[in-house]
């Protein structure tokens, strides 16, 4: 698994016009066709998710740390490993945010900036039907670019 | 021997589910001096009501006691009931065995017994009721209103456009109150000098309202229908009736004080118009910092007008005015910036607080519309606004919400991105509340469309660092602390009642509650009146709320006042205090109890009378009178002591 990063600690984040309103907003919001600013943190998304369990970060505090520009936490988080793509979040989000294409943009940004999140030879072949699928399917992704 | 007739009202199961209704008609039958007793299922309906009118009318009753709910609800329903059949409806009562008996009991026994001694000394009272007669007041159709922003000048413009004459009196030179402070108001952005000048000018122009600016209630008289107000009409060192509003002196004047209007950033002189479009456009001079007054020369001002119309030797004057009816709409203010010294209140240059910040995006403010901030003049790229400073916050400031700083901070952080389009606002809130209409849409639109960023939590700490304004705050969604480095900091501070209040309630003899605001009679079904006959609430000075409710409290405060005015007399319930005269020894105690000064001495008779129109019967004068000469209407001594005997069940 990924390293939890900043996640373990709540160190301060520090706010400022060129964080919260940068580039990878803008990147998300083009690459998942999405727009993250609708999200005004109802949590219907969390509440629905059947790996909410799993995840160090609840799916709405993804959305709102991506808000906040916050793109290491986020891109560092178990949580875009754990998320399934079973779509609950998108049918359940009262904004019509496509949450689960924002997760696999994540996944996606995460592969390309290289961030060392998983291995197949992490995986226990016992244990590897259990896998989400994303998350085997990038690690071999991640092996071949 | 009186023909008492008893009505028990099941209410449903509401109280036939505790008190068994069947045994109490029983038991009431034994009783030789009930001649009828019945019970219904629902009393209050209209063949409940069919009932109690037949039956008074073929028992031939003298009076009725009606056992149901409590008579706040339904007293006047079945004393209405008893005189259509005819009788007196003061030979009506209530036992109430609802809100009394079968809601707070559980054994049905022991409930059941006491509804019947509830009835039965409600029948001891009944038996010496006196048939009364409601007692008439002529009514001055004439209406006072205090306080001059929107709430009052909506009040004052509905009343006279109903055909009544208004006085309105206003403390400050102008009318126009708070409202004419906003640059644009939510959730329509609609400029708010545009929609409120125009009718700041109809009060101006009415010929039936009567504008007294710069002028406060000194003392109130009278009673509903009937009041003489004192007002000090302050004097402005001005000839108002010759000065042309030129505005030459203002010019001229060599003193330079912190614009209360411009929140203090900026300078007006000692002869001033607090901004202008003043509605009166006349000048005063504040005597507190005029250079003639302070040193005996200067005089500069004297020498620049034209018509002669500076009046240093001008002294305050009191008027008297009658009317029927006093609407207060006395407003708010909000908390000052020092008191919150946590967030560097008073101390950073930076931190400003929500109606500072309406006047740098005004048109007409200090800095035309332009953000900028007050330090430097610079324009701020990061701006922080903080929600519920000193709201909510029960254990060091005010514990209400303030109701309007949620979506006036939205529109400022908007109208401050589209003065400013590479800067960024930040919001801290505990709850983004936005109940109103199109309100919750105007948050979604702030927050999807213009990009501001809501941090859920409370501020710690604002301090200075260099030129940067330091917030220490806590975005409880992400589980984190955040620090921005501010150019500027807005707070939503509380909004508190109007400086006086409380001295004017006093006046008025109207009541305020905890927080200091002007008490309803009933927060639901009488929001705008006062407990106190003959005055009407309007605006902030009640609670928090924004333009559109002040407006519809306004026009609901007005309409009442018109009813009042429909009609040439008015009735008032004659339960009141009554003196026998023969018994009276003129001891006074009665005058120092009463808190509605409806009790007076007779010279001539060396007794006290009451006032019948003053009165309101609350007994205070009747548990006070050592004698017993005073009785209230319909409770008697007599009649207490009956109903005690018969709650003791006759021992």
């Amino acid at each position: 698994m990924a390293e939890g990063a900043d996640n373990e600690t709540t160190p301060r984040l520090r706010l400022d016009r060129e964080k919260v309103r940068g580039e990878f907003g803008k990147r998300l919001d083009s690459l998942s066709e999405q727009h993250i600013l609708a999200c005004y943190q109802c949590g219907n998304c969390s509440s629905g998710c059947p790996l909410a369990e799993e995840m160090d970060l609840l799916p709405s505090t993804v959305m709102h740390l991506v808000q906040l520009g916050q793109s290491e936490a986020v891109l560092n988080s178990r949580s875009i490993w754990v998320c399934a793509s079973c779509l609950q979040c998108t049918v359940r989000c009262p904004k019509g945010i496509d949450i689960q294409k924002v997760m696999d943009v994540l996944r996606q940004m995460a592969l390309a900036e290289g961030i060392d999140h998983f291995g197949p030879d992490q995986v226990d072949p016992r244990n590897a039907a259990e896998v989400p699928q994303p998350g085997l399917v990038s690690a071999y992704r991640k092996l071949s670019t | 021997m009186k023909r008492i007739g008893v009505f028990v009202c099941h209410c449903g199961i509401n109280i036939a589910n505790t008190v068994d209704v069947d045994r109490v008609v029983e038991e009431l039958r034994k009783d030789p001096r009930i001649t009828h007793a019945q019970s219904y299922i629902y009393m209050c309906s209209d063949p409940g009501q069919e009932l109690v009118r037949d039956t008074i009318k073929n028992e031939k009753l003298d009076a009725v006691v009606v056992a149901a709910c409590s008579p706040s609800l339904h007293e006047l329903t079945f004393r209405q009931a008893s005189a259509e059949a005819g009788l007196n409806p003061y030979q009506c009562e209530i036992a109430n065995i609802r809100e009394q008996c079968s809601w707070v009991h559980e054994d049905r026994e022991r409930a059941t017994a006491k509804a019947v001694k509830i009835i039965k000394s409600i029948v001891a009272k009944t038996y010496l009721n006196e048939s009364l007669e409601p007692i008439r007041v002529p009514i001055n159709r004439r209406a006072m209103v205090i306080g001059g922003g929107i709430a009052g000048i909506q009040a004052s413009l509905d009343i006279a456009n109903s055909g009544y004459e208004v006085v309105l009196v206003e403390r400050e030179p102008s009318i126009g109150g708070h409202m004419a402070q906003l640059s644009e108001t939510f959730p329509t952005l609609d400029c708010s000098q545009c929609i409120l000048t125009p009718k700041m000018v109809e009060v101006g122009k009415h010929p039936r309202i009567k504008l007294m600016t710069y002028s406060e209630v000194e003392e109130v008289s009278g009673y509903v229908g009937n009041f003489t107000v004192k007002i000090r009409r302050k004097a402005p060192s001005v000839d108002w009736a010759t000065c042309t509003g030129c505005g030459e002196c203002m010019e001229k004047c060599p003193v330079k004080v912190p614009s209360e209007f411009n929140r203090g950033l900026d300078d007006r002189g000692a002869i001033y118009v607090p901004f202008p479009q003043a509605v009166p456009n006349k000048p005063v001079i504040d005597r507190d910092n005029c250079v003639y007054y302070r040193t005996g020369k200067c005089k500069l001002c004297e020498s620049t007008c034209e018509v002669g119309s500076i009046r240093f030797d001008q002294e305050d004057e009191i008027v008297e005015e009658e009317v029927g009816a006093i609407v207060v709409a006395t407003g708010y203010e909000t908390l000052p910036l020092q008191r919150i010294a946590e967030y560097g209140g008073g101390e950073v240059p930076d931190v400003i607080d929500g109606l500072a910040f309406e006047r740098l995006l005004s048109a007409s403010g200090p800095t035309v519309g332009e953000v900028r901030r007050p330090s430097d003049g610079k324009v701020p790229k990061e701006v922080v606004f903080v929600q519920c400073a000193g709201s909510r916050d029960p254990e060091r400031y005010q514990p209400y919400c303030s109701r309007i700083c949620c979506m006036y901070t939205t529109k400022h952080a908007m109208l401050y991105k589209h003065r400013v389009h590479d800067g960024q606002p930040y919001i801290f809130y505990i709850d983004v509340r936005t109940g109103g209409k199109g309100y919750e849409e105007f948050y979604h639109r702030a927050e999807e469309e213009e990009g501001v960023v809501y941090l859920k939590g409370k501020v710690a700490s604002i301090f200075r660092d260099g030129d940067q304004t330091v917030v220490w705050g806590t975005d409880s969604l992400a589980g984190r602390n955040v620090e921005i480095r501010a150019d500027l900091v807005v707070l939503a501070t509380a909004v508190v009642p109007g400086t006086g209040v409380q001295d004017l309630a006093k006046k008025l003899k109207i009541q305020t509650g905890e927080n200091g605001f002007l008490n309803e009679a009933h927060p639901k079904l009488r929001p705008v009146e006062s407990i106190t006959a003959g005055f009407y609430l309007a605006g902030c000075g009640q609670s928090p709320r924004d333009i559109p409710d002040t407006v519809a409290q306004a026009s609901g405060a007005a309409s009442k006042v018109t009813a009042l005015f429909s009609k040439d007399e008015m009735e008032q319930d004659p339960m009141i205090a009554a003196v026998d005269e023969d018994v009276c020894g003129g001891c006074r105690v009665c005058i120092s109890v009463c808190p509605y000064d409806a009790r007076e001495y007779d010279e001539e008779e060396e007794i006290a009378v009451v006032n019948e129109a003053l009165c309101e019967g609350c007994g205070a004068c009747v548990a006070a009178c050592p004698c017993g000469a005073t009785q209230q209407s319909n409770l008697t001594d007599r009649q207490i002591l009956e109903m005690i005997t018969a709650s003791l069940g006759e021992e």
